[in-house]
């Protein structure tokens, strides 16, 4: 299954234009600022705005060809959608809501089936209860299901997240994760936290002013002085492709191997072999053109500089990369200059266990 | 408890009020739909004329239902002729007066209770196969319905009180167009009348009264299809 997009789309204030293509199993995550266009794009999908031009084909059907006149409306699509407002049905049980899409599918899901998806989205409880009288983290946990028990052959999600506070978002995240790994509906994931995306995406495209600034790998991009430049994200950092290779029981830490070396932190309850992402912000990383002896700092990576990024004040960000791992460090323009960092040379970085962001992330399953 | 006479204008004006809402309702759900969801050019000039039958005065509606509906009127000639329905002087006339006075009231709630339905949920059902017959039937009309239900009681109510257009258009014939309110009227032209008056007129209030309940019920069985 996959999707292949490209239209343009001209509005009062602003003009989206973009293509793309959404390839089976795993989250694309469209990425960017608020008024990037990224709700226009999985509307356009969905077949809730008519573009002025362009084409959208799902699982190889066009769905829209503008130069063919074809638009299939949105009911025909089998496109799931999960809004930013969940968008309940208030006069409905959260059973009858969760069934209105099934019942309309054209291959129904099997009882076993719905079954599992109300435990796996732990809505046994709820399932005579209105949504009035339902959470945000439930309410969108419901949309969730309704969703996907319309068999659908691509989901949408459009920062399902957004409206939540943060105990509501670490409620619904990990719901998200075991769909990603369990459901193999490719998910188009819209969302302007690099939080969500880095805990969620495999690929992501960058958004900016309604075209594609970038896309990539998730591990490719964070680590990326482009992206970063051209997403104007904050705080970043890298994120890690790791596996569980080592429990170092006596000293409480746990040992992550990634393409290019390992990464001591502190102990996580996970069996060996175990897929994960962490994410190394760019602040914690402490550079060294020689190799420190007698430090306090458990990891000590060998790499090599590959792009420096000067500026704004006093900071500039060094992009190394580690064995084909991308890294990046935010140190001073004063060091940087004091150093000699320039593209091709060795050097050392130096991460301290504590500081490698905990909220350790289970990464898909192959 | 009733004299013949006295029941016969109650059931008289139920039954011209529940057919004048029967009638009246699909033209306001239309009309509403009309309204709530679309643009178009002379839309405030369409809102106007709609709630004309709320300002003019009654007698001046029936004066204009006589010219229209009348025998010798066009509409009233080609209605006798083709489909043998008889407005004037007949209890159908007061409904057809009654519907078109209390019009308004059905439409205004109908088209509040529309533009309250969130479009989003619309959109909502379109992308989980619901076609738009279907979003109709089992999102639109759902969510509306205390609207609607509200908004047929208050016309019924209004139209239970209808009187000018009514003694205009049809007349006041006994057991044929003389409702509650045209009753009260003869009963005070007649010497000695004064207690039928004051016994109808205790009625209406009575009538009034379950109507104003009736409304309530309904928002409170609605609230509760929308609780949790």
């Amino acid at each position: 299954m996959s999707v292949s997009v490209s239209i343009s789309h001209a509005f009062e204030r602003f003009a989206v234009e973009a293509a793309f293509e959404v390839r089976e199993g795993g989250v694309t995550a469209l990425f960017g600022p608020s008024g990037a266009g990224k709700t226009s794009i999985v509307n356009a999908i969905a077949g809730l705005l008519r573009p002025r031009k362009g084409q959208i084909a799902i699982s190889g059907k066009p769905v829209l060809d503008t130069d063919a006149g074809l638009f299939v409306p949105p009911h025909a699509r089998r496109v799931g959608y999960v809004f930013q407002d969940a968008r309940l049905f208030p006069h409905m049980s959260v059973e009858d809501n969760l069934r209105f899409g099934w019942r309309r599918a054209p291959v129904r899901a099997t009882a076993q089936d719905v079954d599992h998806l109300i435990g796996l989205l732990g809505l046994e409880a709820l399932l005579g209860r209105k949504p009035s009288g339902l959470s945000g983290g439930e309410k969108g946990r419901v949309a969730l299901g309704r969703a996907l028990l319309s068999s659908p052959e691509l989901l949408l999600l459009d920062e399902p997240l957004a409206a939540l506070d943060a105990a509501r978002k670490a409620e619904i995240l990990p719901y998200l994760e075991r769909l990603r790994d369990e459901a193999r509906i490719p998910m188009l994931y819209v969302s302007h936290s690099l939080d969500e995306v880095t805990r969620l995406a495999d690929t992501v495209i960058l958004l900016k002013d309604g075209r594609i600034a970038a896309r990539g790998s998730v591990f490719d991009l964070l680590g990326d002085l482009e992206f970063s430049a051209a997403s104007g994200a904050p705080a970043y950092g890298a994120a890690l492709d790791v596996t569980v290779s080592c429990q170092r029981v006596e000293d409480d830490l746990t040992v992550l191997a990634f393409a290019g070396g390992e990464l001591v932190v502190g102990r996580l309850d996970r069996p060996i072999g175990t897929r994960l992402r962490v994410r190394v912000r760019a602040e914690d990383v402490m550079l060294a053109r020689e190799e420190p002896r007698a430090i306090s700092a458990n990891n000590v990576l060998r790499t090599d500089v590959s792009a420096v990024h000067e500026g704004p004040g006093a900071q500039a960000d060094v992009q190394l990369d580690c064995g084909g791992t991308k890294l990046v460090a935010r140190i001073t323009r004063a060091s940087v200059a004091r150093l000699a960092l320039v593209p091709g040379v060795p050097v050392f970085a130096i991460v301290k266990s504590v500081t490698v962001d905990p909220r350790i992330l289970p990464a898909p399953e192959d | 408890m009733l004299s013949p006479a006295e029941s016969e204008a109650l059931l008289l004006s139920l039954r011209v009020s529940l057919v004048a809402i029967v009638w009246a309702f699909p033209f306001a759900l239309a009309v509403a739909l009309l309204l709530a969801h679309r643009n178009f050019p002379g839309k405030t000039l369409v809102e106007g004329v709609l709630t004309l039958p709320l300002v003019l005065p009654p007698v001046v509606m029936g004066y204009l239902l006589l010219l229209a509906f009348g025998t010798r009127g066009p509409l009233g000639a080609w209605l006798l002729h083709t489909l043998g329905i008889r407005f004037a002087f007949s209890w159908t006339g007061a409904a057809l007066a009654s519907g078109i006075i209390t019009f308004p009231f059905q439409l205004r709630a109908i088209r509040l209770a529309l533009e309250a339905i969130d479009r989003g949920l619309g959109d909502a059902a379109a992308t989980l196969g619901a076609r738009p017959l279907d979003r109709f039937v089992n999102i639109t009309l759902p969510l509306a319905l205390p609207g609607i239900v509200a908004g047929a009681i208050t016309a019924f109510a209004a139209s239970l009180g209808e009187f000018g257009a009514i003694i205009t258009f049809v007349s006041n014939i006994p057991g044929e167009t003389r409702t509650l309110p045209l009753a009260i009227y003869s009963a005070l032209q007649a010497p000695g009348g004064e207690m039928v008056a004051a016994r109808l007129s205790a009625l209406s209030i009575v009538l009034a009264l379950i109507g104003v309940g009736l409304a309530e019920l309904a928002q409170r069985r609605a609230r509760a299809m929308l609780g949790p």
